[in-house]
């Protein structure tokens, strides 16, 4: 954000952004971003989520250019190599530069992550919302399959679907969001029941608005803030299965730059070359740490149980 | 979770229209909310293991094979019959304990499911005592002290918990305490010269051997559990200690809490008898959550540890194409969550007196 | 009443500092009782549940409580120490609160409850406190005693709920008990037989009690002497006999709005608050 100088145009700014009088709904949402935003930039460890989240996706989006050396280049004269100035995270058994790999492999967990959260979260948000506001035995039906999914480990059930689909980065994708959609689909419901019975309902529903469209243009939008803080939450967790299968030889593929598979190539030389493995769980570790912590901000900004609204 | 088992007595609901007697009713109701469950569970690991794949024929017998071979394995698999037919004969088999056979190890899944699960058990066991025993002080302390440093500290090793890939740690832990500084032993469950001198009476080695009157293979044994039941232990210390403070700072601020106060009541006593009497009632939910999550969280760590357990196997077995292992191992991680689930709520009934 | 007061309390302030401020929950009250009926009456807010809590040092912890004087049979309370202080609570100053349903803890069985209670300050065995528990209950009127004794909180009506309570905090003999709204969740049928007990009680022992109540006639009816509070300042103390009298206008203004059953049906008048008033207590 912008440094706060005290010149009129910011304060007269701040001032039309906390008005507690807004003249339309307009400044009335960005004022209560704006006092969002207040609240969420006095967490310093949420700021630091943002931070590491922001910092992955600049690597993301730039790994090309940030990355010194192509991160499948196999040099074998330079194998193995320590922390050095030419190769700042040493070299892997095969001579390739580990920072560049790390840079690229950024990519591959954002992409996981983004894909996972955008096949999930819509069809938890779906089954949810459905469930919960039609009630009855579409109600029952419904969250006996999503119970039925809960009932299964996350990473045992990602395991047989990726053992059926066959091994890669995209089957790891489908794999984990089928896994990761029955808690949202439960969080949508609590929310749906709650809303479906408030008097703003009713009246919608006097107005003549069909099923659909009240689940669509009103309760869906009630539900997304705790569904964006739970999905922010779970995508540590999401990254974490990832790597897992990529330990296992399960997602993406060598020579991709997955960090779960780097540490598995790195296990096979670790008790000497021990950075091999080391630098890519730090970095998960760095990038769930990230997630988890801006989850726990967005938490406490959004979730109207603890405060925070305008 | 509570597999749709709700803690509100479902009264009028389900079987509300034949007038039962309450225990009766509450209990056909658990053992059909079971039953559709465990159904469900083999619907979704037929739909994996029948479906998904392109050609489950191709899958066993390779894309070399000739084409009479191939038609013969069809009909041995009963693959020409309609899906609903096949789904039955698959419950009707699994039913009756047949899982099919391994193709890596050519004995019934089942029987090698029992060999290995021993050794899951015992660390997931080990693993969640541990993570019990300091994570509920912990959480406790954390509540008591709240926003001071002995809460931050907690904090910090509960997010750090959320954000370690377990295997990574499994790797550190050898590398360091391995490794470098040779405090515990190597990979595996035993020292190889101790291989196969116990029975296997139960598959718990520390039960068996401690029968057999082997103290030096337990504790072998015992040295080779520490560090994958610590390292595994320390996912489930980091979410139990989480809910512990949330769910004691909630009991704290009751009026009962107060009364104890006014009747002179010493503060440990506040806090360790009436607070925490409480807090169990929702915690027992948390600790049967994590300890179904660490028989899933014990798959890569039996990996980096060569733990020959259930994970070890279905890892083995998936990298082998065993579909029937593959399944079956599946198949019996979801009932024993199920089953883990259903003992959960059990307890539940059982410390709560409101919900008996 | 006797010669020496039981409890003296002077200047008695309680702070919450907030984000947006010093919030004065208490602002700096004095007031003495003997061994006799005291009520303490005022709207939600007024603070009056806050000075019952901090005379048991029991303002939990943003709060911070200070008085000039806060003196309980000759003992400053506070300069004792925090064992101290829990060897005066329960033992000679007791209190009972609102609503039994939140009181009592919900997984203890109410005997065991009672019993801890009179164990905390008596080294006696099990079944000694078991016994006198179980007279405790038999003294509040509760016919069965064995089966409440094992009875869980929740098993319970609210009646007999606040009667276990009053038996708890009595069971230990203390001398001065503080009851907190204590038949305000009650249903009214009930609230006459648990103040009867109460009374009783309070007067066999010959005990000190502190009665906060918002209901100024059930106040007026059951105490010695009444205390009004308005936004953490005391209005006025006056005989209960004599409240007709009273001369406040706050106190005044109370009493106008009691619905009378011969009143001419008129509108009631609605209380007018004078910010004057939070300046100059008494």
């Amino acid at each position: 954000m912008s440094s706060e100088t005290q010149s009129p145009e910011t304060t007269g700014l701040r001032a039309w952004l906390l008005s507690s009088s807004p003249a339309s709904r307009g400044q009335a949402r960005v004022g209560r971003a704006y006092v969002g935003w207040l609240a969420f930039r006095s967490n310093h460890l949420a700021m630091l989520g943002l931070g590491i989240v922001l910092l992955l996706i600049i690597l993301a989006i730039f790994a090309p250019v940030i990355a010194p050396y192509d991160p499948n280049a196999q040099v074998l004269a330079d194998r193995l190599q320590f922390f050095s100035a030419q190769h700042w995270f040493g070299t892997d058994e095969l001579g390739r530069d580990i920072f560049s790999r790390i840079v690229h492999g950024s990519r591959l967990t954002l992409y996981i992550v983004v894909l996972v959260a955008i096949i999930a979260a819509p069809i938890g948000l779906a089954v949810g919302t459905t469930a919960g506001y039609l009630g009855g035995w579409t109600d029952t039906v419904l969250m006996r399959m999503t119970d039925i999914f809960l009932a299964f480990p996350k990473l045992v059930l990602a395991l047989a679907l990726v053992a059926a689909l066959g091994p890669g980065i995209e089957n790891a994708i489908i794999a984990i969001a089928v896994t990761s959609w029955p808690p949202y689909a439960r969080i949508a419901r609590a929310e749906t029941i709650t809303i479906r019975n408030s008097d703003f309902i009713s009246a919608v529903r006097l107005q003549g608005a069909g099923r659909m469209r009240i689940i669509w243009s009103h309760i869906v939008p009630l539900c997304t803030s705790s569904l964006i803080v739970r999905v922010t939450l779970d995508m540590a967790g999401i990254i974490l299965i990832a790597a897992g299968l990529g330990f296992l030889g399960l997602g993406a593929q060598p020579p991709l730059p997955e960090w779960g598979a780097m540490i598995s190539s790195g296990r096979k030389v670790l008790p000497t070359y021990w950075w091999v493995a080391t630098v890519p769980g730090v970095a998960i570790f760095i990038v769930s740490l990230g997630f988890n912590l801006l989850g726990d901000g967005l938490r406490d900004v959004l979730d109207p149980k603890t405060g925070g609204q305008g | 979770m509570t597999l749709g088992v709700d803690r509100e007595d479902r009264a009028g609901k389900g079987f509300g229209g034949l007038s039962l007697p309450r225990p009766l009713r509450v209990t056909l109701n658990l053992v059909v909310t079971v039953a559709l469950t465990f159904l469900g569970l083999l619907f979704v690991t037929f739909i994996i293991g029948r479906v998904v794949p392109i050609d489950p024929v191709l899958a066993i017998v390779g894309d070399r094979a000739p084409e009479h071979v191939v038609e013969r394995v069809r009909i041995e698999l009963g693959l020409d019959l309609p899906l609903y037919e096949q789904f039955a004969i698959y419950v009707w088999d699994v039913l009756q304990g047949d899982l099919g056979e391994s193709v890596l190890t050519a004995n019934p899944v089942l029987e090698d499911i029992k060999r290995v699960f021993p050794a899951t058990l015992e660390l997931a066991t080990v693993a969640t005592l541990f993570g019990v025993l300091l994570g509920v002080p912990m959480g406790v302390l954390a509540a008591v002290n709240q926003g001071r440093w002995p809460d931050q500290v907690i904090r910090v090793v509960g997010l750090l918990g959320y954000s370690i890939p377990v295997f990574w740690l499994g790797l550190m832990g050898l590398l360091l305490f391995y490794a470098t500084l040779d405090l515990v032993p190597g990979p595996g469950r035993l020292n190889f010269i101790y291989d196969d001198m116990v029975d296997p009476v139960t598959g718990v080695l520390l039960i068996d051997s401690a029968m057999a009157g082997e103290w030096d293979i337990f504790w072998n044994a015992a040295s080779h559990l520490v560090l994958p039941s610590v390292i595994l232990g320390y996912f489930s210390l980091a979410y139990i200690s989480r809910m512990t403070r949330s769910f004691m700072l909630e009991q704290l601020s009751q009026e009962y809490i107060t009364t104890a106060r006014v009747k002179g009541v010493k503060e440990w006593r506040v806090i360790w008898v009436h607070a925490l009497g409480n807090v169990w009632v929702p915690l027992v939910t948390v600790i049967a959550l994590s300890y179904a999550n660490l028989l899933e969280g014990s798959v890569l760590t039996e990996i980096v540890f060569a733990w020959p357990g259930l994970g070890f196997y279905l890892t083995q077995s998936l990298l082998n194409a065993d579909m029937n292992a593959v399944l079956g191992a599946t198949m019996v991680v979801g009932a024993v969550f199920i089953g883990i689930n259903l003992l959960s709520d059990l307890l539940y009934k059982l410390l709560d007196p409101r919900a008996r | 009443m006797s010669d020496t007061p039981l409890l003296t309390v002077e200047d008695l302030k309680v702070d919450f500092p907030t984000r947006k401020g010093l919030v004065q929950a208490v602002r700096g009250i004095s007031f003495s009782l003997g061994r006799e009926k005291l009520g303490i009456v005022g709207e939600s807010g007024s603070g009056k549940s806050m000075t019952g809590r901090s005379i048991l040092r029991l303002v939990s912890a943003p709060g911070q409580v200070s008085a000039r004087r806060l003196e309980f049979d000759g003992i400053e309370l506070q300069s004792l120490s925090e064992s101290q202080m829990r060897e005066i609570r329960g033992q000679r100053i007791s209190m009972v609160m609102q609503d039994p349903k939140f009181s009592l803890n919900p997984v203890m069985r109410v005997g065991e409850q009672i019993a801890e209670a009179y164990r905390v300050h008596q080294n006696v065995p099990q079944d000694e406190a078991k016994r006198r528990a179980l007279d405790m209950l038999r003294a509040v009127r509760i016919r069965d005693p064995e089966r409440v004794y094992r009875a869980f909180p929740h098993e319970v009506s609210g009646g007999m709920g606040q009667r276990i309570m009053i038996a708890m905090m009595l069971i230990p003999d203390p001398d001065l008990l503080i009851a907190d709204e204590p038949t305000s969740a009650l249903d009214v049928t009930v609230q006459l037989q648990v103040l009867a007990i109460l009374d009783d009680l309070v007067s066999q022992r010959g005990m000190g009690l502190i009665f906060i109540s918002h209901d100024l006639s059930l106040v007026a009816s059951f105490c010695d002497r009444v205390v009004i509070m308005y936004a953490g300042r005391v209005m006025e103390i006056c005989d209960a006999k004599n409240l007709s009298a009273a001369r406040h206008p706050y106190t005044r203004g109370l009493l106008n709005c009691l619905p009378k059953i011969d009143g001419d049906g008129s509108d009631l008048p609605v209380l007018r608050r004078d910010p004057e008033w939070l300046e100059h207590g008494l």
